[in-house]
Protein backbone atom coordinates (compact mmCIF):
# COMPACT_ATOMS: atom_id res chain seq x y z
CA UNK A 1 0.00 0.00 0.00
CA UNK A 2 1.48 3.14 -0.94
CA UNK A 3 0.80 6.17 1.47
CA UNK A 4 -0.96 9.17 -0.61
CA UNK A 5 -0.97 11.32 2.38
CA UNK A 6 0.57 14.66 2.37
CA UNK A 7 1.06 17.57 5.07
CA UNK A 8 0.50 21.19 4.09
CA UNK A 9 1.91 23.82 7.09
CA UNK A 10 0.31 21.09 9.92
CA UNK A 11 -2.52 19.91 7.63
CA UNK A 12 -2.97 16.60 6.63
CA UNK A 13 -4.39 15.59 3.11
CA UNK A 14 -5.41 11.71 2.17
CA UNK A 15 -3.56 12.49 -0.99
CA UNK A 16 -2.06 15.61 -2.52
CA UNK A 17 -4.60 16.22 -5.32
CA UNK A 18 -7.21 19.63 -4.72
CA UNK A 19 -9.16 21.13 -7.35
CA UNK A 20 -8.07 24.67 -8.26
CA UNK A 21 -10.00 27.91 -7.43
CA UNK A 22 -12.44 28.68 -9.83
CA UNK A 23 -12.63 25.66 -11.43
CA UNK A 24 -14.47 23.61 -8.98
CA UNK A 25 -16.92 26.32 -7.90
CA UNK A 26 -17.99 25.60 -4.13
CA UNK A 27 -17.86 21.62 -5.08
CA UNK A 28 -21.66 21.73 -6.55
CA UNK A 29 -21.71 20.43 -9.61
CA UNK A 30 -19.13 17.89 -8.92
CA UNK A 31 -20.49 16.62 -5.92
CA UNK A 32 -23.24 14.60 -8.38
CA UNK A 33 -20.25 13.29 -10.28
CA UNK A 34 -18.27 11.58 -7.93
CA UNK A 35 -18.13 11.10 -4.16
CA UNK A 36 -15.77 14.37 -3.13
CA UNK A 37 -14.31 12.67 -0.18
CA UNK A 38 -11.44 11.01 -2.55
CA UNK A 39 -9.77 14.38 -2.74
CA UNK A 40 -7.25 15.51 -0.66
CA UNK A 41 -8.89 19.02 -0.35
CA UNK A 42 -10.16 21.38 -2.80
CA UNK A 43 -9.80 24.91 -3.07
CA UNK A 44 -13.00 26.86 -3.69
CA UNK A 45 -13.76 29.63 -5.83
CA UNK A 46 -12.12 33.19 -4.91
CA UNK A 47 -14.33 35.05 -2.67
CA UNK A 48 -14.53 38.99 -1.98
CA UNK A 49 -16.11 40.42 0.94
CA UNK A 50 -18.57 41.86 -1.48
CA UNK A 51 -20.36 39.93 -4.35
CA UNK A 52 -18.86 40.48 -7.78
CA UNK A 53 -21.08 40.09 -11.07
CA UNK A 54 -17.65 39.61 -12.97
CA UNK A 55 -16.69 40.64 -16.56
CA UNK A 56 -18.98 41.16 -19.26
CA UNK A 57 -18.85 37.64 -22.37
CA UNK A 58 -17.26 36.00 -23.76
CA UNK A 59 -14.77 35.38 -20.95
CA UNK A 60 -13.11 32.35 -21.96
CA UNK A 61 -11.35 31.19 -25.63
CA UNK A 62 -9.32 28.11 -26.66
CA UNK A 63 -5.44 28.33 -26.98
CA UNK A 64 -3.34 25.94 -28.06
CA UNK A 65 -3.01 23.47 -25.62
CA UNK A 66 -5.12 25.66 -23.22
CA UNK A 67 -7.75 27.90 -22.60
CA UNK A 68 -8.02 31.61 -21.53
CA UNK A 69 -10.42 32.95 -18.68
CA UNK A 70 -11.44 36.36 -17.71
CA UNK A 71 -13.95 35.13 -15.50
CA UNK A 72 -12.96 38.40 -13.36
CA UNK A 73 -13.70 37.06 -9.61
CA UNK A 74 -17.58 36.67 -10.33
CA UNK A 75 -18.29 35.23 -6.64
CA UNK A 76 -21.85 35.73 -3.96
CA UNK A 77 -19.39 37.44 -1.56
CA UNK A 78 -18.33 36.62 2.03
CA UNK A 79 -21.35 36.42 3.88
CA UNK A 80 -23.37 34.48 1.30
CA UNK A 81 -20.15 31.62 1.28
CA UNK A 82 -20.52 31.73 5.36
CA UNK A 83 -24.18 31.67 5.38
CA UNK A 84 -25.01 29.47 1.90
CA UNK A 85 -21.98 27.73 0.64
CA UNK A 86 -20.02 26.77 4.05
CA UNK A 87 -22.85 24.34 5.54
CA UNK A 88 -23.40 23.00 2.14
CA UNK A 89 -19.77 22.02 1.99
CA UNK A 90 -20.35 20.18 4.93
CA UNK A 91 -22.61 17.76 3.92
CA UNK A 92 -20.53 16.83 0.34
CA UNK A 93 -17.42 16.85 1.98
CA UNK A 94 -15.54 16.06 4.62
CA UNK A 95 -11.90 17.21 4.61
CA UNK A 96 -9.87 20.13 4.99
CA UNK A 97 -11.05 22.68 2.60
CA UNK A 98 -8.51 25.50 1.22
CA UNK A 99 -10.59 28.88 1.18
CA UNK A 100 -9.63 31.28 -1.90
CA UNK A 101 -9.69 34.74 -0.74
CA UNK A 102 -9.15 37.82 -2.78
CA UNK A 103 -9.56 41.46 -2.02
CA UNK A 104 -9.23 44.93 -3.46
CA UNK A 105 -7.27 46.47 -0.45
CA UNK A 106 -5.61 44.79 2.40
CA UNK A 107 -8.38 46.24 4.87
CA UNK A 108 -10.75 43.82 2.82
CA UNK A 109 -8.19 40.86 2.92
CA UNK A 110 -7.71 40.76 6.45
CA UNK A 111 -11.50 41.56 6.69
CA UNK A 112 -12.00 38.47 4.92
CA UNK A 113 -9.58 36.50 6.77
CA UNK A 114 -11.32 37.09 9.85
CA UNK A 115 -14.33 36.31 8.32
CA UNK A 116 -13.58 32.99 7.93
CA UNK A 117 -12.00 31.73 11.48
CA UNK A 118 -15.20 29.99 12.96
CA UNK A 119 -15.16 28.28 9.61
CA UNK A 120 -14.09 24.94 11.07
CA UNK A 121 -14.05 23.23 7.95
CA UNK A 122 -11.47 25.79 6.04
CA UNK A 123 -7.92 24.35 7.34
CA UNK A 124 -6.26 26.49 5.15
CA UNK A 125 -6.52 30.41 3.29
CA UNK A 126 -5.36 30.40 0.20
CA UNK A 127 -4.54 34.35 -0.67
CA UNK A 128 -5.11 35.00 -3.84
CA UNK A 129 -3.12 38.28 -4.79
CA UNK A 130 -4.30 38.30 -8.64
CA UNK A 131 -6.27 40.41 -7.57
CA UNK A 132 -5.79 44.49 -8.30
CA UNK A 133 -4.77 46.88 -5.94
CA UNK A 134 -7.67 49.38 -5.75
CA UNK A 135 -5.33 51.80 -3.92
CA UNK A 136 -2.48 51.22 -6.37
CA UNK A 137 -3.33 52.07 -9.55
CA UNK A 138 -4.79 48.69 -10.29
CA UNK A 139 -1.59 46.81 -10.21
CA UNK A 140 -2.00 43.62 -8.94
CA UNK A 141 -0.75 42.67 -5.40
CA UNK A 142 1.20 39.77 -6.44
CA UNK A 143 2.59 41.80 -9.07
CA UNK A 144 5.87 43.26 -6.87
CA UNK A 145 7.51 41.96 -3.95
CA UNK A 146 6.54 44.84 -1.57
CA UNK A 147 3.06 44.68 -2.02
CA UNK A 148 2.89 40.89 -1.72
CA UNK A 149 4.80 41.20 1.27
CA UNK A 150 2.01 44.12 2.55
CA UNK A 151 -0.87 41.29 1.66
CA UNK A 152 0.75 38.67 3.74
CA UNK A 153 1.58 40.37 6.77
CA UNK A 154 -1.92 42.08 6.67
CA UNK A 155 -3.71 38.49 6.74
CA UNK A 156 -1.07 36.80 8.97
CA UNK A 157 -2.01 39.51 11.55
CA UNK A 158 -5.68 38.69 10.97
CA UNK A 159 -5.98 34.54 11.18
CA UNK A 160 -4.41 31.84 13.36
CA UNK A 161 -5.35 29.59 10.34
CA UNK A 162 -2.63 29.17 8.11
CA UNK A 163 -2.22 30.87 5.62
CA UNK A 164 -0.61 30.31 1.67
CA UNK A 165 -0.20 32.54 -0.53
CA UNK A 166 -1.05 32.10 -4.23
CA UNK A 167 1.63 33.50 -6.22
CA UNK A 168 1.11 35.26 -9.70
CA UNK A 169 3.59 34.29 -12.86
CA UNK A 170 3.60 37.39 -14.30
CA UNK A 171 6.00 39.01 -12.40
CA UNK A 172 10.28 39.10 -13.34
CA UNK A 173 11.36 37.06 -10.32
CA UNK A 174 9.57 34.49 -8.53
CA UNK A 175 12.05 33.62 -6.29
CA UNK A 176 11.71 37.23 -4.57
CA UNK A 177 8.40 36.98 -4.59
CA UNK A 178 8.15 33.90 -2.42
CA UNK A 179 11.32 34.91 0.03
CA UNK A 180 9.38 37.78 0.87
CA UNK A 181 5.99 36.06 1.38
CA UNK A 182 8.12 33.65 3.77
CA UNK A 183 9.99 36.28 5.51
CA UNK A 184 6.22 37.91 6.48
CA UNK A 185 5.25 34.56 7.66
CA UNK A 186 3.12 32.92 4.97
CA UNK A 187 2.68 29.21 6.11
CA UNK A 188 3.04 27.84 2.45
CA UNK A 189 2.99 29.00 -1.06
CA UNK A 190 0.77 28.08 -4.45
CA UNK A 191 2.02 28.67 -7.61
CA UNK A 192 1.23 29.45 -10.16
CA UNK A 193 -2.25 31.98 -10.79
CA UNK A 194 -3.00 31.96 -15.17
CA UNK A 195 -0.47 33.90 -16.82
CA UNK A 196 -1.73 37.12 -18.70
CA UNK A 197 -2.86 36.41 -22.49
CA UNK A 198 -4.94 37.31 -25.36
CA UNK A 199 -6.52 36.13 -28.02
CA UNK A 200 -7.83 38.18 -31.18
CA UNK A 201 -10.75 37.47 -33.36
CA UNK A 202 -9.73 37.49 -37.63
CA UNK A 203 -13.01 38.08 -38.22
CA UNK A 204 -13.75 41.32 -35.74
CA UNK A 205 -9.67 42.24 -35.51
CA UNK A 206 -10.92 42.24 -31.90
CA UNK A 207 -9.72 40.36 -29.02
CA UNK A 208 -12.02 37.35 -28.37
CA UNK A 209 -12.46 38.43 -24.40
CA UNK A 210 -14.58 41.11 -24.08
CA UNK A 211 -11.85 42.15 -20.72
CA UNK A 212 -9.55 42.16 -23.65
CA UNK A 213 -6.58 40.09 -21.56
CA UNK A 214 -7.50 36.89 -19.94
CA UNK A 215 -5.38 34.11 -17.88
CA UNK A 216 -3.67 31.30 -19.69
CA UNK A 217 -3.98 27.84 -18.11
CA UNK A 218 -4.21 24.48 -18.88
CA UNK A 219 -1.34 22.22 -20.41
CA UNK A 220 0.21 24.85 -22.00
CA UNK A 221 1.36 26.75 -18.82
CA UNK A 222 2.54 23.33 -17.14
CA UNK A 223 6.51 23.66 -18.03
CA UNK A 224 6.10 27.23 -16.55
CA UNK A 225 4.83 26.31 -13.41
CA UNK A 226 7.09 23.75 -13.11
CA UNK A 227 10.05 25.62 -13.37
CA UNK A 228 8.38 28.04 -10.99
CA UNK A 229 7.85 25.76 -8.19
CA UNK A 230 11.34 24.52 -8.59
CA UNK A 231 12.67 27.95 -7.93
CA UNK A 232 10.43 28.34 -5.08
CA UNK A 233 11.55 25.17 -3.76
CA UNK A 234 15.15 26.37 -3.84
CA UNK A 235 14.56 30.20 -2.07
CA UNK A 236 12.53 29.18 0.90
CA UNK A 237 11.75 26.64 3.50
CA UNK A 238 7.59 26.59 3.36
CA UNK A 239 5.42 24.33 1.69
CA UNK A 240 4.29 24.56 -1.96
CA UNK A 241 1.40 23.42 -4.01
CA UNK A 242 2.37 23.12 -7.61
CA UNK A 243 -0.50 24.78 -9.67
CA UNK A 244 -0.67 24.57 -13.42
CA UNK A 245 -1.71 22.64 -16.60
CA UNK A 246 -1.27 19.25 -14.22
CA UNK A 247 -3.92 16.86 -16.14
CA UNK A 248 -2.39 13.54 -14.96
CA UNK A 249 -1.16 11.78 -12.25
CA UNK A 250 2.70 11.76 -14.11
CA UNK A 251 2.27 15.89 -14.41
CA UNK A 252 1.41 15.65 -10.87
CA UNK A 253 4.72 13.91 -9.81
CA UNK A 254 6.54 15.96 -11.84
CA UNK A 255 5.48 19.01 -9.62
CA UNK A 256 6.15 16.93 -6.69
CA UNK A 257 9.82 15.92 -7.50
CA UNK A 258 9.94 19.87 -8.72
CA UNK A 259 9.83 20.93 -5.03
CA UNK A 260 5.02 20.84 -4.08
CA UNK A 261 4.11 19.02 -1.34
CA UNK A 262 0.64 18.73 -2.80
CA UNK A 263 -0.98 19.91 -6.11
CA UNK A 264 -3.42 21.34 -7.65
CA UNK A 265 -5.70 20.57 -10.80
CA UNK A 266 -7.08 23.47 -12.53
CA UNK A 267 -8.62 23.79 -16.05
CA UNK A 268 -8.52 19.68 -16.51
CA UNK A 269 -11.63 19.87 -14.73
CA UNK A 270 -12.74 21.77 -17.16
CA UNK A 271 -12.74 19.62 -19.77
CA UNK A 272 -12.75 16.44 -18.19
CA UNK A 273 -14.93 16.64 -15.12
CA UNK A 274 -13.47 13.08 -13.44
CA UNK A 275 -10.14 14.64 -14.14
CA UNK A 276 -9.14 14.46 -10.24
CA UNK A 277 -10.49 11.21 -9.37
CA UNK A 278 -9.00 9.48 -12.30
CA UNK A 279 -5.42 11.40 -11.16
CA UNK A 280 -5.98 9.91 -8.06
CA UNK A 281 -6.93 6.47 -8.90
CA UNK A 282 -3.44 6.72 -11.37
CA UNK A 283 -0.98 8.11 -8.28
CA UNK A 284 -0.38 4.30 -6.34
CA UNK A 285 0.67 3.31 -9.86
CA UNK A 286 3.09 5.97 -10.20
CA UNK A 287 4.67 6.17 -7.26
CA UNK A 288 5.31 2.24 -7.39
CA UNK A 289 6.89 3.30 -10.72
CA UNK A 290 8.99 5.72 -8.96
CA UNK A 291 9.95 2.83 -6.14
CA UNK A 292 8.45 5.16 -3.47
CA UNK A 293 6.25 3.79 -0.51
CA UNK A 294 4.76 7.46 0.59
CA UNK A 295 4.37 10.15 -1.69
CA UNK A 296 5.28 12.98 0.24
CA UNK A 297 9.08 11.06 -0.34
CA UNK A 298 8.82 12.76 -4.02
CA UNK A 299 9.01 16.50 -2.87
CA UNK A 300 11.74 18.18 -4.28
CA UNK A 301 13.06 15.02 -5.32
CA UNK A 302 14.28 16.25 -8.39
CA UNK A 303 17.21 18.87 -6.76
CA UNK A 304 18.59 16.18 -5.08
CA UNK A 305 21.58 13.38 -6.44
CA UNK B 1 -25.18 14.76 -17.48
CA UNK B 2 -23.30 11.63 -18.60
CA UNK B 3 -20.17 11.18 -20.55
CA UNK B 4 -19.66 8.51 -23.24
CA UNK B 5 -18.33 8.01 -26.45
CA UNK B 6 -20.21 8.43 -29.59
CA UNK B 7 -19.72 7.08 -33.17
CA UNK B 8 -20.50 9.42 -35.93
CA UNK B 9 -22.45 7.44 -38.54
CA UNK B 10 -22.26 10.36 -41.51
CA UNK B 11 -22.05 13.21 -42.12
CA UNK B 12 -23.87 15.63 -45.19
CA UNK B 13 -23.91 19.38 -45.75
CA UNK B 14 -27.29 20.29 -45.47
CA UNK B 15 -26.49 24.12 -47.02
CA UNK B 16 -23.85 26.82 -47.04
CA UNK B 17 -21.93 26.42 -44.27
CA UNK B 18 -24.41 24.18 -42.09
CA UNK B 19 -23.85 20.25 -41.66
CA UNK B 20 -26.14 17.58 -40.38
CA UNK B 21 -24.03 14.83 -38.15
CA UNK B 22 -25.68 11.73 -37.08
CA UNK B 23 -24.16 9.74 -34.53
CA UNK B 24 -24.85 6.68 -32.22
CA UNK B 25 -24.04 6.22 -28.62
CA UNK B 26 -25.65 6.47 -25.24
CA UNK B 27 -28.17 9.14 -25.36
CA UNK B 28 -30.43 8.30 -22.14
CA UNK B 29 -28.86 11.59 -20.73
CA UNK B 30 -31.09 13.25 -23.00
CA UNK B 31 -34.21 14.75 -21.46
CA UNK B 32 -35.38 18.00 -23.19
CA UNK B 33 -35.43 19.54 -26.21
CA UNK B 34 -33.14 22.36 -26.24
CA UNK B 35 -30.41 20.44 -24.33
CA UNK B 36 -27.23 20.41 -25.50
CA UNK B 37 -23.68 18.27 -26.16
CA UNK B 38 -19.79 19.47 -25.37
CA UNK B 39 -17.93 17.30 -27.76
CA UNK B 40 -13.88 17.14 -27.10
CA UNK B 41 -11.91 17.37 -30.16
CA UNK B 42 -8.78 16.17 -31.03
CA UNK B 43 -5.97 18.73 -30.33
CA UNK B 44 -8.16 21.26 -29.12
CA UNK B 45 -8.67 21.95 -25.12
CA UNK B 46 -12.09 23.38 -24.92
CA UNK B 47 -15.09 21.04 -25.62
CA UNK B 48 -17.21 22.43 -28.19
CA UNK B 49 -20.85 23.03 -27.54
CA UNK B 50 -23.72 21.67 -29.98
CA UNK B 51 -27.27 21.66 -29.54
CA UNK B 52 -29.16 18.56 -30.22
CA UNK B 53 -31.15 18.81 -33.33
CA UNK B 54 -32.96 15.86 -32.70
CA UNK B 55 -32.54 12.41 -30.63
CA UNK B 56 -33.78 8.78 -30.14
CA UNK B 57 -32.62 6.01 -28.20
CA UNK B 58 -28.92 5.36 -29.48
CA UNK B 59 -29.35 7.93 -31.68
CA UNK B 60 -27.52 11.80 -32.11
CA UNK B 61 -28.62 14.34 -34.57
CA UNK B 62 -26.64 17.49 -34.68
CA UNK B 63 -26.42 20.27 -37.35
CA UNK B 64 -23.47 22.21 -36.77
CA UNK B 65 -22.39 25.68 -38.64
CA UNK B 66 -19.12 26.31 -39.45
CA UNK B 67 -18.08 28.62 -37.14
CA UNK B 68 -14.04 28.51 -35.88
CA UNK B 69 -11.64 25.84 -36.20
CA UNK B 70 -12.86 23.68 -33.55
CA UNK B 71 -16.59 23.18 -35.98
CA UNK B 72 -14.79 23.14 -39.27
CA UNK B 73 -12.63 20.26 -37.79
CA UNK B 74 -15.89 18.62 -36.38
CA UNK B 75 -17.50 18.24 -40.18
CA UNK B 76 -15.01 17.22 -41.81
CA UNK B 77 -14.29 13.72 -39.16
CA UNK B 78 -14.88 10.58 -41.15
CA UNK B 79 -17.17 8.27 -40.48
CA UNK B 80 -16.26 5.93 -37.90
CA UNK B 81 -15.00 8.96 -35.62
CA UNK B 82 -15.14 7.90 -32.34
CA UNK B 83 -16.31 11.45 -30.27
CA UNK B 84 -16.07 11.93 -25.99
CA UNK B 85 -19.02 14.04 -25.11
CA UNK B 86 -21.02 15.55 -22.19
CA UNK B 87 -24.87 14.86 -23.18
CA UNK B 88 -27.81 16.15 -21.28
CA UNK B 89 -26.22 19.44 -20.47
CA UNK B 90 -28.62 22.61 -20.23
CA UNK B 91 -31.73 22.76 -19.29
CA UNK B 92 -34.16 22.67 -22.26
CA UNK B 93 -36.70 24.13 -23.93
CA UNK B 94 -40.62 22.75 -21.49
CA UNK B 95 -43.33 22.52 -24.16
CA UNK B 96 -45.52 21.49 -21.35
CA UNK B 97 -45.09 25.26 -20.34
CA UNK B 98 -46.01 26.61 -23.94
CA UNK B 99 -49.84 27.44 -24.33
CA UNK B 100 -51.41 26.64 -27.60
CA UNK B 101 -50.79 28.73 -30.03
CA UNK B 102 -46.91 29.03 -29.28
CA UNK B 103 -45.16 29.65 -32.20
CA UNK B 104 -41.25 28.52 -32.93
CA UNK B 105 -39.10 30.86 -34.14
CA UNK B 106 -35.42 29.79 -35.28
CA UNK B 107 -32.61 31.84 -36.88
CA UNK B 108 -30.20 30.31 -38.94
CA UNK B 109 -28.51 27.45 -36.83
CA UNK B 110 -30.51 28.20 -34.01
CA UNK B 111 -33.54 26.17 -35.78
CA UNK B 112 -31.72 23.28 -34.74
CA UNK B 113 -33.00 22.48 -31.47
CA UNK B 114 -36.20 23.69 -32.62
CA UNK B 115 -36.59 20.52 -34.18
CA UNK B 116 -36.23 17.86 -31.73
CA UNK B 117 -39.21 20.54 -30.31
CA UNK B 118 -40.97 20.36 -32.85
CA UNK B 119 -40.93 16.30 -33.02
CA UNK B 120 -41.36 16.04 -29.30
CA UNK B 121 -44.56 18.34 -29.79
CA UNK B 122 -45.70 16.75 -32.82
CA UNK B 123 -45.30 13.02 -30.48
CA UNK B 124 -47.76 14.80 -27.89
CA UNK B 125 -50.29 15.26 -30.62
CA UNK B 126 -49.93 18.98 -30.95
CA UNK B 127 -49.59 21.45 -33.87
CA UNK B 128 -46.37 22.81 -34.65
CA UNK B 129 -46.56 26.59 -36.55
CA UNK B 130 -42.68 27.47 -37.25
CA UNK B 131 -40.95 30.76 -38.51
CA UNK B 132 -37.84 29.75 -40.10
CA UNK B 133 -35.33 32.58 -40.67
CA UNK B 134 -32.42 32.90 -43.05
CA UNK B 135 -29.72 35.02 -44.39
CA UNK B 136 -30.48 33.49 -47.83
CA UNK B 137 -31.50 30.47 -49.84
CA UNK B 138 -27.94 29.77 -49.74
CA UNK B 139 -28.02 28.99 -46.31
CA UNK B 140 -31.34 27.45 -45.60
CA UNK B 141 -31.88 24.38 -44.53
CA UNK B 142 -34.53 21.88 -42.60
CA UNK B 143 -37.20 23.12 -44.08
CA UNK B 144 -38.63 20.04 -45.92
CA UNK B 145 -37.48 18.02 -42.47
CA UNK B 146 -40.51 20.48 -40.54
CA UNK B 147 -42.96 20.13 -43.15
CA UNK B 148 -42.77 16.25 -43.48
CA UNK B 149 -43.84 16.10 -39.66
CA UNK B 150 -46.65 18.61 -40.62
CA UNK B 151 -45.57 21.49 -39.06
CA UNK B 152 -47.14 25.10 -40.45
CA UNK B 153 -44.11 26.57 -41.92
CA UNK B 154 -43.45 30.25 -42.10
CA UNK B 155 -39.99 30.75 -43.94
CA UNK B 156 -38.09 33.90 -43.88
CA UNK B 157 -34.79 35.10 -46.10
CA UNK B 158 -33.36 38.63 -45.63
CA UNK B 159 -32.81 39.02 -49.07
CA UNK B 160 -36.18 36.80 -50.69
CA UNK B 161 -33.63 34.36 -52.55
CA UNK B 162 -35.65 31.69 -51.38
CA UNK B 163 -38.92 32.80 -53.88
CA UNK B 164 -40.95 31.81 -51.33
CA UNK B 165 -42.00 33.20 -47.94
CA UNK B 166 -41.57 36.40 -46.22
CA UNK B 167 -38.43 38.72 -47.82
CA UNK B 168 -37.21 40.26 -44.28
CA UNK B 169 -36.70 39.00 -40.71
CA UNK B 170 -38.64 36.91 -38.71
CA UNK B 171 -40.43 39.65 -36.95
CA UNK B 172 -41.67 40.65 -40.18
CA UNK B 173 -43.38 37.12 -40.35
CA UNK B 174 -44.58 37.41 -36.93
CA UNK B 175 -46.13 40.42 -37.08
CA UNK B 176 -47.71 39.98 -40.40
CA UNK B 177 -48.51 36.36 -41.01
CA UNK B 178 -49.00 35.76 -36.91
CA UNK B 179 -50.39 38.58 -35.72
CA UNK B 180 -52.30 36.17 -33.07
CA UNK B 181 -49.28 34.98 -31.97
CA UNK B 182 -48.91 35.50 -27.82
CA UNK B 183 -46.08 33.00 -27.00
CA UNK B 184 -42.68 32.11 -28.56
CA UNK B 185 -40.11 29.34 -28.43
CA UNK B 186 -37.27 30.83 -29.94
CA UNK B 187 -33.75 30.09 -30.74
CA UNK B 188 -30.80 32.08 -32.77
CA UNK B 189 -28.63 34.93 -32.63
CA UNK B 190 -28.96 37.88 -29.96
CA UNK B 191 -30.20 40.52 -31.81
CA UNK B 192 -32.76 38.19 -33.29
CA UNK B 193 -34.36 37.10 -29.80
CA UNK B 194 -34.31 40.47 -28.16
CA UNK B 195 -36.28 42.03 -31.81
CA UNK B 196 -38.73 39.16 -31.04
CA UNK B 197 -39.12 39.43 -27.66
CA UNK B 198 -39.61 43.03 -28.05
CA UNK B 199 -42.39 42.66 -30.86
CA UNK B 200 -45.87 44.19 -28.64
CA UNK B 201 -48.00 40.83 -29.68
CA UNK B 202 -45.43 38.45 -27.63
CA UNK B 203 -46.48 38.24 -23.67
CA UNK B 204 -44.15 35.29 -23.13
CA UNK B 205 -41.79 32.57 -24.40
CA UNK B 206 -38.89 30.79 -24.19
CA UNK B 207 -35.32 32.22 -25.28
CA UNK B 208 -32.33 29.62 -26.21
CA UNK B 209 -28.76 31.62 -25.51
CA UNK B 210 -26.08 30.97 -26.60
CA UNK B 211 -22.28 31.83 -25.25
CA UNK B 212 -19.14 30.45 -25.12
CA UNK B 213 -17.90 28.22 -22.82
CA UNK B 214 -15.38 25.93 -20.79
CA UNK B 215 -16.69 23.33 -18.81
CA UNK B 216 -20.60 23.63 -20.32
CA UNK B 217 -21.80 22.42 -16.71
CA UNK B 218 -21.70 25.42 -14.35
CA UNK B 219 -18.65 24.99 -12.28
CA UNK B 220 -16.37 28.23 -14.24
CA UNK B 221 -19.28 30.56 -14.18
CA UNK B 222 -17.35 31.33 -18.28
CA UNK B 223 -21.29 32.26 -19.35
CA UNK B 224 -22.60 33.77 -16.59
CA UNK B 225 -25.59 36.52 -18.10
CA UNK B 226 -27.01 39.27 -15.85
CA UNK B 227 -30.97 37.98 -15.24
CA UNK B 228 -34.08 39.15 -13.17
CA UNK B 229 -32.74 36.42 -10.71
CA UNK B 230 -29.40 37.55 -10.90
CA UNK B 231 -26.89 36.32 -12.27
CA UNK B 232 -27.57 33.19 -14.12
CA UNK B 233 -24.96 30.36 -15.87
CA UNK B 234 -26.22 29.78 -19.82
CA UNK B 235 -24.72 26.33 -19.45
CA UNK B 236 -26.30 25.05 -16.73
CA UNK B 237 -29.38 27.43 -15.66
CA UNK B 238 -29.80 27.73 -19.35
CA UNK B 239 -29.55 28.24 -22.04
CA UNK B 240 -33.68 28.44 -22.14
CA UNK B 241 -34.70 31.63 -20.22
CA UNK B 242 -38.32 32.94 -19.47
CA UNK B 243 -39.28 36.07 -21.36
CA UNK B 244 -40.15 37.43 -17.75
CA UNK B 245 -36.52 36.41 -16.72
CA UNK B 246 -34.43 38.00 -19.47
CA UNK B 247 -32.22 41.33 -18.82
CA UNK B 248 -31.79 42.46 -22.74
Amino acid sequence: MVDLSVNLAGVTLKNPIIPASGTFGYGREYAGLYDLDILGSFSWKGTTRDPRPGNPQPRVAEAASGMLNAVGLQNPGMEAVLREEVPNIARIFHGPVIANVCGFSLEEYAENCRMLEEADQVKILEINISCPNVHAGGQNFGSSPQSAAAVTRAVRAATKKPVFMKLSPNVTDIAEIARVCEAEGADGLCLINTLLAMRIDLNTRRPVIANRTGGLSGPAVFPVALRMVWDAYEAVKIPLIGCGGVDSAETAAEMLLAGASAVEVGAANLRDPWACKTIIESLPGVCERLGVDKISDLTGGAHHG
Amino acid sequence: MKQSVFTLERTRRLAGDVWELVLTGDTSAVTAPGQFVNIALPGKFLRRPISVCDWAEERLTLLVKEAGEGTKELVRLPAGTRLDALSGLGNGFDPAAAPEGAVLVGGGIGVAPLFGLAMRMREAGRAVTAVLGYRSSWDAFYQEMFAAIGADLRLVTEDGSLGTGTKGFVTDALREELPDCRYVMACGPTPMLRAVCALPQIAGGQFSFEARMACGFGACVGCSIETKNGLRRVCKDGPVFRKEDIVW
